[in-house]
């Protein structure tokens, strides 16, 4: 056996007639940071809950740290949950909701305090004691929260959307905190999450899931890079899909047609069959260059800017292309759209940044 | 400018009348130097309230009818709380039909009840007294204690008794760690109605106690003679503004924290 620290093995869990989780394994190392991401009812939670113990799975089994988990109740398991909504007790202070786990564990008051203090230091909540949970903001909540489940030094954290209810600069903020906090407790962290962003920002791997399986599973950037197929590509990051066919494989690459674009030799990462038609191509905004001036590049297409969108950073250039049936999604810094003349613009793509992807 | 509706006014004032003037008149004649409930009255006495405080008889009902009340209440609570947090919690099987079942009592005719109970009891050759009073008003109070319970379940967060098994405790630790405080005023205000529900009961009591009266059957008999008459006018009088009282306490608890704090604890907390 390998020393994966949580092995989760073939496991499924339905619900009547849906498959919430549909046979999935895969393991987790020690000290990871790993995100299971997905859209609302692709079974991210219900993995998380098998993890925790809320759930039982249908079939499989799960293991931590070499031990079998599956059967047991979840106050008997080394996990401990940041809810999504906190689930602060509301009938008691901060102090004694920290406390609430550490009764069963034998410790002296001493030991307790000493807990409570260094765990109150660690997420910052010192002077919060006495308050009550409708005393606090909903960024405070999730430190308690996260005190809480710390405070019993937990194997494994489970977090369950736990930056959902914040606003966009507090999320920002606490997605910082938390990869700082885990990165130096060295506590696994498995972060439930249906923000892609939050997830490749935070994560050391992720995991997409979409109707109970798992899409792909690799660190983010690779994710970005060179998603596995159509789902991935889609959920992570914007990207353009265009049509095309598969046509003779040639070492790595493999002939095919794009559009009205002609025929390219494309790399073929995914081991795409010949002479296919159930395959797309995908090219993300981003790595496309729009311009007034022809260029040298692979590709360069004449077209014609439908719409802008000003986002500060970078400008979203929606344009129209004789070859492509789709409006195109280019984005760029650069950001003058008095200089195209009556919208006519150039845009221009590298062979090397198009993917070929299999439409299932 | 509003528009002031004086019929709407009228209306509500005539209710009220209508609902309590009553009632009121037994307090008055309470008070009253007469054995007779009549206008104009004769003059100031509390020699009613005297005489009360000296029947024993009285004090035998008054003592039956606590015991009653309280074991009544304590039993129907704990069964419509176990039964409040099936229905609010889970989903299953015959739901529907077993709720319809628990609050089968509370429409039902109480004369229909009284009867089918009195002749099972007989008929399985148990001696009529306190005890089978006390099973009916367990049956009659497990609907209304029921009903207040799972207002008061509903909308309770369960997942903070998830983070509690999360934490460590096991299913009596998380129940009386977690659960038991949050539903601590529903249970309360379940435990006052139950009791004031069986403590005003006549007709499962008629049908029943044989020769341990309760408190109402007491009152009835004495109503056959006009000059004890008083005496129960006194006892009437006490018992009204006993009732009013945990019937406040009762719906004031039950109300508590049912606007900002959801989980309701009886704490006032300021924001």
């Amino acid at each position: 056996m390998n020393n994966s620290f949580i092995q989760i093995n073939q496991i499924s869990k339905h619900f009547g007639d849906v498959k919430a989780v549909d046979n999935v394994s895969f393991e987790i190392q020690e000290g990871e940071f790993f995100s299971l991401l997905g859209p609302s009812g692709c079974g991210k939670t219900t993995l998380l809950r098998l993890l925790a113990g809320f759930e039982y799975p249908t079939s499989g089994n799960l293991l931590l740290d070499g031990i079998d988990i599956t059967a047991l109740p979840p106050d008997k398991r080394p996990t401990n949950m940041v809810f999504q909504n906190y689930a602060i007790f509301p009938h008691i202070n901060v102090q004694r909701n920290i406390q609430f786990g550490l009764r069963k564990l034998g410790l002296t008051n001493e030991e307790i305090r000493k807990r409570v203090n260094d765990v109150l230091s660690l997420v910052k909540l010192e002077g919060y004691e006495e308050r009550f949970s409708s005393q606090l903001s909903g960024g405070q909540r999730q430190r308690v929260a996260l005190a809480r489940a710390l405070v019993r030094q937990p194997k494994v954290l489970l977090l369950d959307e736990p930056l959902g209810a914040l606003d966009k600069k507090l999320r920002d903020e606490m997605q910082l905190e938390l990869r700082t906090l885990q990165k130096n407790i060295g506590i696994t962290f498995v972060f439930v999450t249906h923000d892609q962003q939050e997830a490749i920002s935070m994560s050391d791997r992720v995991a997409v899931m979409s109707e109970g399986k798992i899409q792909q599973l690799s660190t983010p950037n690779e994710l970005y890079k060179n998603p596995h197929n159509i789902f991935v590509s889609d959920f992570i990051g914007e990207t353009n899909f265009l049509k095309a066919e598969t046509k003779s494989q040639d070492g790595e690459y493999i002939n095919a047609s794009i559009e009205k674009l002609g025929e390219f030799k494309i790399k073929n990462n995914l081991n795409i069959s010949e002479n296919s038609s159930d395959v797309v191509c995908s090219v993300r905004p981003e790595t496309m260059m729009i311009d007034k001036e022809k260029s040298d590049w692979d590709i360069c297409l004449e077209g014609k800017i439908k719409q802008t969108s000003y986002l500060g950073e970078m400008t979203k250039f929606y344009i129209e292309t004789k070859e492509i049936e789709k409006i195109i999604t280019v984005s760029s810094q650069y950001f003058d759209n008095q200089s195209f003349k009556n919208n006519d613009c150039f845009i221009s793509i590298n062979l090397d940044d198009i993917s070929l992807l299999n439409k299932k | 400018m509003e528009q002031k509706n004086n019929t709407l006014l009228f209306y509500t004032l005539l209710y009220f009348v209508f609902l309590y003037l009553p009632v009121l008149f037994l307090p008055l004649f309470s008070f009253n130097d007469s054995d007779y409930m009549s206008f104009p009255l004769s003059g100031f006495t509390t020699e009613h309230y005297v005489e009360m405080w000296e029947k024993t008889n009285l004090h035998k009902a008054l003592w039956a009818s606590i015991k009653v009340g309280v074991v009544a209440s304590v039993v129907s609570t704990t069964i419509a709380l176990f039964a409040a947090k099936a229905f609010s919690r889970y989903k299953f099987r015959g739901e529907s039909v077993s709720y319809g079942a628990i609050m089968m009592p509370f429409l039902i005719p109480e004369i229909i009840l009284a009867v089918s109970i009195l002749v099972i009891w007989l008929s399985l050759g148990f001696k009529l007294g306190l005890i089978p009073v006390t099973l009916g008003h367990i049956l009659f109070c497990t609907p209304f204690a029921m009903l207040i319970l799972i207002a008061r379940i509903e909308g309770f967060d369960f997942s903070l008794e998830e983070a509690s098994r999360d934490l460590g405790e096991n299913a009596w630790g998380t129940f009386y760690r977690v659960s038991l405080p949050l539903y601590l005023p529903g249970i309360i205000a379940s435990l006052l109605l139950s009791f004031i529900i069986s403590f005003d009961e006549f007709i499962l009591a008629f049908f029943l106690t044989g020769s341990d009266a309760t408190l109402p059957m007491y009152m009835w008999g004495q109503m056959r003679f006009i000059q004890k008459l008083p005496h129960v006018l006194a006892l009437g009088a006490v018992i009204i503004v006993f009732t009013t009282l945990i019937v406040l306490l009762a719906f004031w608890l039950r109300n508590i924290g049912q606007g900002k704090d959801k989980a309701g604890l009886g704490i006032k907390i300021h924001e």
